[in-house]
């Protein structure tokens, strides 16, 4: 079984984002950036199938321009065997990241696509689910446990309620929860090793894809800042000021 | 406002459990209503004379639209989307709530439609532009729609519930679209409380890794049903296994609201604080002075969590035997 996997760079989680003073964006010149957490999970998973003797080939795919090669050599480096970007200068919409993944798809073949549930830059939790539309392929989104038997695939999903179970046919497409594993560090020589795998690219331009945007952002500003509060000394104190100043108890 | 040259239509997709209409499509409805007045619902369910009853009520609705099927009574997104698609031309804008439902349905609905869905909006400035949060709330982008077509997720602790009363919509029932399942439901493993809904709780009391073990963390339950208050946790105390995920306040999890949010033992990650900062009067209880979380609290108490929980409990007897 072949599984591929969807990485994203992004800026990293411990980051604290500056929006830019013309309103026109996040900086994310000259920030740390990383693999898209979710990602790590679904890379995680797709290497934990090998292990298990289930997957054959893992391939990690991006889509971005050059610099997103460091996120596929991470991908590598923590065990994926290959990988592909789909460079291109543009930001891409959802939409246009789920359409350039299925001509990825229609060309690698894989039985399997893991994706994070979410990128934690845009929170547009949509990739996984346009992607399994495009595809007319089942949809596990935000999974917490998978397992393969007899190319079944049973999935628990975490729900507002709770969690639900699924089966779900090959090929399908899953979209995983931080909570699905803990992803692995990559160790120094298995780095140097990920130097070496492949990492092919192929031009966005070149896939005959529509990748216009169909929204515009107008301006990115600043969260509304909640003013500054007070320390009080001690649990009467609180209870007071719940009960006579806010009012909420 | 930009000015309306065409005839609109709002569709919002009912979240419900066969029964009543869970609250996040009351404020769907009432973010519709900042779009046009011509609203339908759309409930995709098995036997829900129930919830479309509670359909007829709500002012802002024009029309209900059913689809009742057994097929439908656990929600599989391959099933739903096509009754949308369905329907799906007679509308200018389809609305959802961006709970796991939503999430779950809508962008399956956009991909066959070829449109670009807009996530998570907190604000509606016009019927093509739209307010929406990034980076865990830590940017605000505002974004217009060149579509003709908008699919978009609604986060339901940004908009007022809608009115559930004094309504006349007609009902229309629209026939079950039979697609090839490969998926199939087994079952949900869901915790009956009678806490109230950590969604639309008037309080909220979360717990973090402070608590440091699921024993441990009965002391925030029982502080909860003082103040009847729901309970939620940080990610943090759902790793760690002290409780289920279906309490998890933030980035990746629930969004809340609250009244009063009272965080005890959470450090206030960025990812948490994305849960919940909108939270109208904001509690930090924590050993550590230095915890983010202080930076957003109204009121801030530092102090030993196993000590303060048991002196609040006292107190809040002490306050309702005055009371009473």
């Amino acid at each position: 079984m072949k599984v591929l996997v969807a990485v994203k760079r992004v800026v990293d989680y411990k980051v604290q984002i500056r929006v830019k003073s013309d309103q026109s964006g996040v900086e994310t010149q000259n920030v740390k950036m990383s693999v898209n957490p979710p990602d790590e999970n679904a890379i995680e998973e797709a290497i934990k199938l090998k292990e298990q003797g289930i997957a054959s080939e893992t391939i990690a795919v991006s889509i971005g321009d050059d610099k997103s090669q460091d996120v596929l050599r991470t991908a590598m480096a923590m065990g994926l065997d290959r990988s592909i970007l789909a460079k291109t200068d543009q930001l891409l919409e959802p939409l246009a990241v789920a359409k350039v993944l299925k001509s990825i798809v229609e060309k690698e073949k894989p039985d399997l696509v893991l994706l994070g549930k979410q990128a934690i830059d845009d929170d547009a939790n949509q990739t996984g689910q346009l992607l399994s539309a495009l595809l007319n392929w089942p949809q596990g989104c935000f999974i917490s446990k998978l397992k393969i038997e007899n190319k079944l695939l049973s999935i628990s999903r975490e729900i507002d309620e709770g969690i639900e179970n699924l089966e779900l046919n090959l090929p399908a497409i899953l979209t995983c929860d931080l909570r699905l594993n803990t992803p692995r560090f990559a160790s120094l020589p298995n780095i140097m090793k990920a130097k070496k795998k492949p990492l092919d690219i192929v031009d966005v331009g070149e896939l005959g894809i529509d990748i216009t945007p169909k929204i515009k952002t107008l301006k990115v500003t600043e969260p509304a800042s909640r003013k500054a509060g007070m320390m009080v000394n001690d649990v009467k104190e609180l209870i007071q000021k719940l009960k006579y100043e806010a009012k909420v108890i | 406002m930009r000015q309306k040259l065409f005839k609109m239509s709002v569709l919002v997709l009912a979240e419900h459990n066969n029964q009543n209409l869970l609250s996040s499509t009351l404020n769907v409805i009432e973010a519709a209503s900042k779009i046009d007045n011509d609203i339908h619902l759309l409930i995709c369910g098995s036997r829900v004379e129930n919830v479309v009853g509670e359909g007829k009520n709500i002012l802002a609705l024009k029309k209900i639209i059913t689809c009742d099927n057994e097929n439908l009574e656990n929600v599989i997104a391959e099933k739903i989307s096509p009754i949308i698609l369905s329907i799906a031309k007679n509308y200018t804008h389809i609305l959802a709530p961006a709970t796991t439902y939503g999430k779950n349905i809508l962008p399956r609905v956009a991909a066959l439609l070829d449109t670009s869905q807009i996530s998570d909006v907190i604000g509606i400035e016009d019927h093509q532009t739209f307010i929406r949060p990034i980076y865990a709330g830590n940017a605000i982008a505002h974004v217009q729609s060149s579509q003709e077509l908008n699919l978009i997720t609604i986060r339901p602790t940004a908009f007022e519930r809608c009115e559930t009363m004094g309504g006349e919509a007609v009902v229309e029932n629209i026939p079950y679209v039979n697609t090839p399942s490969l998926t199939r439901f087994i079952n949900r493993e869901v915790t009956q409380s009678d806490r109230p809904d950590l969604s639309n709780a008037k309080i909220v009391i979360s717990g973090g890794r402070g608590l440091e073990n699921a024993d441990n963390f009965k002391l925030i339950y029982e502080l909860a049903d003082k103040l009847k208050a729901a309970v939620g946790a940080s990610r943090a105390a759902v790793d760690s296994g002290y409780i289920g995920n279906e309490h998890q306040v933030g980035q990746t999890g629930k969004m809340v609201a609250p009244d009063l949010y009272i965080a005890i033992g959470i450090s206030g990650a960025i990812q948490h604080l994305a849960g919940m900062k909108d939270s109208k009067v904001i509690v930090a209880i924590n050993k550590d002075v230095e915890a983010p979380i202080f930076k957003i609290a109204d009121y801030g108490l530092s102090g030993d969590l196993f000590q303060v929980i048991p002196e609040l409990m006292s107190e809040l007897d002490l306050l309702n035997k005055i009371e009473s």
